[in-house]
């Protein structure tokens, strides 16, 4: 049977000897995905670096209307003491007018549930292209919005750090955060 | 090329021929950059792949200089890239070498592409070897940005944060490609590390392409400044000494101009921010790439929308690819286009406007221009290559390359 099978292969029935062919084949395929994985997921960060990822900081020396740029994960972290003003305009905006929908309220809530309006704690990141935003220090310009204002391509965040205008389609991120005490916040 | 097959070189040299006969190289050199039958006509234009090809030994050569002082570590990498600067026997003038040969290394890939797009070089049979030379050029692309990284400045920390950030455009995937390419959480050691070893690799990857690129090339012979194929011996010379003399030349007085930028202008074509070491936590307030990225940056800023704006820009080299399909009209050469010849050259009016709007903030006027270049640029090739290929009538081809040069010379 195998003998008169051969000449028949590639013509007409799928014989035996197709049936080895895409079966090697494939098993070949997923050895080759199989090797291939570990060598993409080599480039994923490593263990350490996923280690140093919890920050504590002490806010009482922020006063009202100041700002601290703390490092995290690589990154800049915002920490803002807002004045009365600052928050009462963020909560006044309707969210119809926001690109990226969110309250003001869920923008300064920890991961316990705890409000606190009068601090601010979000990633120093434009969602734009990862510019940091001007608006943290004194001097700053805050853009017409009165948060921040990303040099690179123009984007305006507003007081509770959400996108008002220019390129990026995304508020400012929060990072997961926990008041430990009242003046004790750990990020990460 | 087909018509040189024949009888074997006979070397006189017994060593040359013993090895010739086990591994053929002395004939390969001898076929292919010896008697090669060339076009007698080449321009000035031609000169440019081997200017390229000098650049590329070069760039090699003094990158692996360098690679001997250099430490990747965000910590000492810029310290690491002074010490060559002002202690390192020589390292300056390594460094200038091959920071300038990068943009030089751009300047003449550049001119070798106009060439190849004016006389329709990319049309059949070359249109393999026009890809090979798109992947070439963006094999470059990917060297030169990763290079610019290592010296860990402000412009390399945050071009790179900026351009690795474009990947977070892509839905669902876009951040977990992010941070797969930086190995954490922001451009940060893992990323200097990995941009170094590529750096490293890729240059003989594009070694690698480019005798690919010069196979594909010796089927089919070189394209001319006329656009026709030669019809026989008359219309050809032997490669050398012919050529080799004008591309050495060539290379000589391109390296005499290089050379200038290196002894008294090295910086004028980088950016002085690139001399203050990368702080994560602080921006410039204006982030450019380098010159041979600007037209592209340019593009990428005048959409406004995240995701539109990469495409756009991936888009624009990606036309690249396929402007031997584009292409409609069935002459090569500009030379006898007369209507898509002045198209060439707005061509190259709009990118040089893309390159000066992507070098300036995107405000006031920059945006409008920016976006109008953008536009044409794609309109050029979607567009007005399909269309005016149909509509346009050339100028009679001459007869032969013989026919033309020895009629022009009277
Ligand atoms: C296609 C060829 C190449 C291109 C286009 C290229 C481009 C660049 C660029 C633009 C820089 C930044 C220069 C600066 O501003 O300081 C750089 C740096 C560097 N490159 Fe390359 N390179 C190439 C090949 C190589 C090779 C083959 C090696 C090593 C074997 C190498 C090793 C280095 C090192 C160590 C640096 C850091 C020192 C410095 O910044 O001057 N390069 N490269
Ligand atoms: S990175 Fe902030 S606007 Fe582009």
């Amino acid at each position: 049977m195998a003998a008169s099978s051969i000449p028949a292969g590639g013509h007409g029935d799928p014989t035996r000897r197709d049936f080895l062919m895409v079966a090697t084949g494939a098993l070949g395929a997923v050895g080759v995905a199989a090797v291939a994985w570990p060598f993409i997921n080599n480039l994923n960060p490593a263990a350490d670096t996923l280690a140093l990822s919890s920050v504590e900081v002490n806010v009482q020396p922020i006063a009202v209307g100041q700002a601290v740029t703390v490092k995290w994960r690589g990154k800049p972290l915002f920490i803002r003491h807002r004045t009365p003003e600052e928050i009462k305009e963020a909560e006044a905006v309707p969210l119809s007018q926001l690109r990226d929908p969110q309250t003001d309220n869920s923008r300064v809530t920890d991961t316990a549930k705890k409000v606190r309006p009068e601090w601010l704690v979000q990633i120093g990141v434009c969602t734009h292209l990862g510019c940091v935003p001007l608006g943290n220090k004194p001097g700053d310009p805050k853009g017409p919005f009165g948060g921040w204002f990303c040099p690179c391509h123009g984007s305006a965040y507003d007081t509770s750090g959400r996108i008002r205008q220019g390129p990026a389609p995304k508020n400012l991120e929060i990072p997961p955060y926990l008041f430990t005490s009242d003046t004790l916040v750990r990020v990460g | 090329m087909a018509s040189s097959h024949g009888t074997p070189p006979a070397f006189n040299n017994k060593v040359i021929a013993w090895i010739d006969h086990r591994l053929p190289i002395f004939s390969y050199i001898e076929k292919e950059y010896h008697t090669f039958p060339t076009p007698r006509n080449f321009n000035y234009f031609w000169n440019f792949g081997a200017i390229a090809t000098v650049m590329l030994v070069l760039m090699i050569a003094t990158g692996v200089v360098l690679a001997t002082n250099y430490t990747p570590h965000t910590s000492m990498a810029f310290d690491s890239v002074e010490r060559i600067m002002r202690d390192v026997p020589s390292g300056w003038l390594m460094r200038y070498l091959h920071m300038n040969g990068a943009s030089f290394f751009f300047i003449a890939v550049y001119v070798h592409i106009f060439r190849g797009m004016y006389y329709g070089s990319y049309k059949a049979p070359r249109e393999l070897l026009w890809i090979l030379g798109v992947i070439i050029f963006l094999l470059m692309m990917a060297t030169a940005f990763m290079g610019y990284v290592l010296p860990w400045g402000q412009m390399s920390f945050w071009g790179a944060t900026v351009i690795t950030n474009l990947f977070s455009a892509i839905p669902v995937v876009g951040d977990s490609i992010v941070t797969w390419l930086w190995g954490g959480f922001a451009v940060e050691n893992p990323t200097l590390n990995r941009f170094y070893a590529l750096h490293y690799l890729l240059p003989f990857v594009i070694v690698a392409v480019v005798a690919l690129h010069v196979v594909a090339l010796h089927v089919h012979g070189s394209n001319n400044p006329l656009g026709i194929d030669p019809k026989g011996p008359q219309d050809t010379v032997p490669f050398h000494p012919y050529y080799t003399m004008k591309d050495g030349f060539g290379v000589v007085v391109f390296l005499i101009v290089y050379a200038a930028f290196v002894f008294f202008s090295p910086n004028m074509l980088g950016d002085a921010a690139n001399y203050i070491e990368a702080n994560p936590l602080v921006t410039p307030t204006h982030i450019v790439p380098e010159w041979y990225f600007l037209p592209y940056y340019a593009i990428l800023r005048a959409i406004p929308d995240k995701l539109g704006g990469v495409l756009a820009m991936f888009g624009a080299i990606a036309v690249l690819f396929v402007l031997p399909w584009l292409d409609t009209s069935r002459v090569r050469s500009c030379s006898f286009r007369p209507i898509y010849k002045w198209f060439m050259f707005v061509l190259v009016i709009d990118v040089v406007v893309l390159g000066v709007c992507g070098a300036n903030p995107p405000e006031g006027w920059y945006v409008p221009i920016a976006q109008l270049a953008t536009v044409y640029y794609f309109f050029h090739f979607l567009i007005l290559l399909p269309v005016l290929g149909k509509i346009e009538r050339p100028r009679p081809l001459p007869p032969s390359i013989a026919d033309a040069v020895l009629k022009k010379a009277g």
